[in-house]
């Protein structure tokens, strides 16, 4: 898949937030430390638009990307190739300041809340170390801002947690700490990957309303990254599929949940059990085998070997270019011709 | 269905010794488990159901306090067996286990037949021919193509090692298998995909299974019966249509309204508050703190009260001489 176009790409409004251009980020692999054997291509081809004050979700299954997608939204990754342009600044020409005011830009939610915050630093020292870092070192505005920001993530009272050690709060409140900790330099937009995937199902409800409460309060545009398509309906506005490193399908969530185009998000879709005894009756449709290898990927539609309605000497020749099948809906595959 | 009872399991206690005090894991349980059926142990981390599992298997860790009640296996009481006697006709040869996470634990030196294959010769003392080729069949039945028995772990894709995994459990034809969140770090078509090897297996093969799970979307697929467990204790018992969508507990309706569903438009509703810690479980009911109905009763524990002639319900509401309550 090349450039999305860029109508309809995202809601109508002024300049994206973020604007994201074919971008590729591929690792080399190499034997014994110097022979190069080729590339995983983790994110093959990638382009959208965010529009600020939006919430969108990428999904896909692990090894599709969306993770490397992420780390390189983030700047943690050097892309490949593309570009990455934030709020009118290109990624790749930051350097020393600009990126300060980059990372202060853009925050990062963990997927495992426990693994992402220092066990050695209470929660008045996490909230208070990204604030140093960005120059803010007097200490009553330090403690404001810290205690403005665990009364948003309703970690409250302050005196309750501040003195705690990760270890002494529940999953819970540990991915509160880890939200706040995102939010305390007042970023345009946050990366969520897996928000609450080592969460509880009660706890797990709690932590999406939170994300989308403050999504909306604070105008943010928030990315959450996830393999879970039963959560995203309540929790974003549009969702990417991700499928071998490239974005196969992208609508509104009502749109792409209730009309999937791409054979690949109806199998997923199709492979998700909404709770009811009769499940147990009958056997799931699945499609045959498993993701490709990124570092080999299949010539032509990467999914064309598992997908049921391939045709032969076009799916299995051709990259499939994105249609739009229905408005603003768009999809890669060579069906919708 | 057949109605014989394969599991009969009475006020199970497992109660661990740890620095800070006794934590009650499993505390009074009680349930059944028929031939050729599947019951699903609901509850989210830290209620003891990985506890319970590990109880029936008796695969316990060195600080067990205490460890007491009835497990009946047919007409075997499990219970009392010596331990001798127990690895030798019950562990493997009758039930079976896929403790969580075990296809992260497979051997990465060997090669993933032999490992299949060690059940049969350590518990049924089989030959190395013929243990590989039960093996052999056994893959097949989980999915698996032969020219694998000779792979090695890191060969295989994570839903293959869940299935080489399955297979170890399944290879010695056990009565009961336990599979402890089978498929938590498995992707959604793979998960898919190895729910339905399991509905098949219990199909073919008359296997009765216990799945541990926090999933409820996923227990829906194989479920006949379901058990909730919170702090310890099963607090809901029923057949899986009656529970999935006329849940009577009051933990069991918050939960099931929890749950996110990808074709509705209802919101998921959180349940406030935090279950109570094992090691000092308040008295009287243990859910009573953060559920919307508690009343004065609830300050006393309530036992499981049989509110129909499959469905057992530890709340107060369902007493039998509860006004208003029971509704069925």
């Amino acid at each position: 898949m090349s450039a999305m176009p860029d109508t309809a790409a995202a809601p109508a409004q002024s300049t994206p937030l973020l604007s994201v251009r074919d971008l590729h980020t591929w690792f080399e692999l190499r034997q014994w430390g110097f022979l190069r054997v080729g590339s995983v291509r983790a994110v093959d081809g990638v382009s959208f638009d965010l529009a600020r004050g939006e919430s969108v979700a990428f999904v896909g299954e692990s090894g599709c990307g969306k993770s490397s997608l992420a780390r390189t939204l983030l700047g943690l990754y050097r892309p490949t190739s593309g570009d990455v342009v934030f709020d009118g600044h290109h990624l790749s020409e930051l350097a020393g300041k600009d990126m300060q005011w980059y990372r202060a830009s853009v925050g990062y939610v963990q997927q495992d809340p426990y693994g992402a915050l220092p066990p050695f630093m209470d929660v008045r020292r996490i909230l208070a170390e990204p604030l140093r870092i960005h120059g803010v070192t007097d200490r009553q505005e330090q403690e404001r801002r810290i205690r403005q920001v665990l009364d948003e993530v309703r970690l409250g009272p302050a005196e309750a947690v501040l003195e705690k050690f990760p270890h002494m709060l529940s999953g819970g409140q540990q991915q509160r700490v880890v939200i706040a900790r995102a939010l305390v330099l007042e970023p345009s937009m946050i990366i969520a990957d897996e928000p609450v995937s080592m969460l509880d199902a009660s706890v797990r409800v709690e932590i999406l309303n939170l994300l989308r409460r403050i999504q909306t309060e604070r105008e943010l545009t928030l990315a959450f990254i996830t393999h879970d398509l039963s959560t995203v309906r309540h929790y974003a506005d549009r969702i990417f599929v991700m499928y071998a490193g490239r974005v196969v399908e992208q609508a509104p969530v009502s749109e792409l949940l209730d009309h999937p185009q791409h054979p690949y998000t109806q199998a997923l879709l199709a492979a998700i059990a909404d709770v009811d005894a009769a499940n147990a009756q009958h056997q799931r449709e699945v499609p045959l085998g498993e993701p490709p290898s990124l570092l080999h990927p299949p010539p032509g539609c990467r999914f064309h070997p598992r997908c049921p309605q391939a045709m032969a000497g076009t799916c299995d020749v051709d990259d499939p270019p994105v249609f739009e099948p229905r408005p603003g809906h768009q999809s890669a595959c060579w069906l919708h011709r | 269905m057949v109605e014989k009872t394969l599991l009969s399991v009475e006020n199970l206690q497992l109660h661990y010794q740890t620095r800070r005090g006794i934590a009650r894991a499993v505390d009074g349980v009680s349930f059944d488990i028929r031939a050729n059926e599947a019951l699903v142990v609901l509850g989210e981390s830290g209620c003891g159901k990985s506890s319970l599992a590990k109880a029936l298997l008796r695969v316990l860790p060195r600080n067990v306090h205490r460890f007491s009640g009835r497990i009946m296996l047919g007409e075997t009481d499990i219970m009392n067996l010596g331990q001798e006697a127990f690895r030798r006709d019950v562990q493997w040869t009758r039930i079976a286990m896929v403790m969580q996470a075990a296809m992260n634990a497979l051997n990465p030196v060997v090669r993933v037949g032999e490992q299949v294959a060690e059940p049969l010769r350590v518990h049924l003392g089989w030959s190395r021919q013929r243990s590989l080729e039960r093996v052999a069949k056994t893959f097949e039945l989980v999915g698996v193509s032969t020219d694998f028995l000779q792979r090695y772990p890191f060969e295989l894709s994570g839903g293959m090692r869940q299935r080489v995994v399955l297979a170890m459990a399944l290879v010695t034809e056990p009565e009961l298998v336990i599979l402890d969140e089978p498929t938590s770090a498995l992707d959604v078509l793979t998960q898919a995909s190895i729910m339905n090897v399991l509905k098949r297996i219990k199909q073919e093969q008359g296997t009765s299974f216990m799945l541990i799970t926090h999933d409820v979307a996923t227990s829906s697929e194989i479920a006949d019966r379901v058990a909730l467990m919170y702090a310890g204790q099963v607090v809901e018992v029923a057949d899986a249509g009656d529970f999935f969508h006329q849940p009577a507990h009051p933990y069991s309706q918050m939960l099931m309204a929890s749950v996110p569903r990808l074709r509705q438009e209802d919101e998921p509703a959180h349940i406030p508050g935090q279950p109570p810690d094992l090691i000092d479980v308040p008295e009287g009911c243990r859910f009573a703190d953060r559920c919307p109905s508690r009343f004065q009763r609830c300050d006393r524990e309530p036992e499981p009260f049989r509110v129909s002639a499959r469905r057992h319900v530890r709340c107060w509401l369902h007493a039998p001489d509860a006004t208003g309550g029971g509704d069925s």
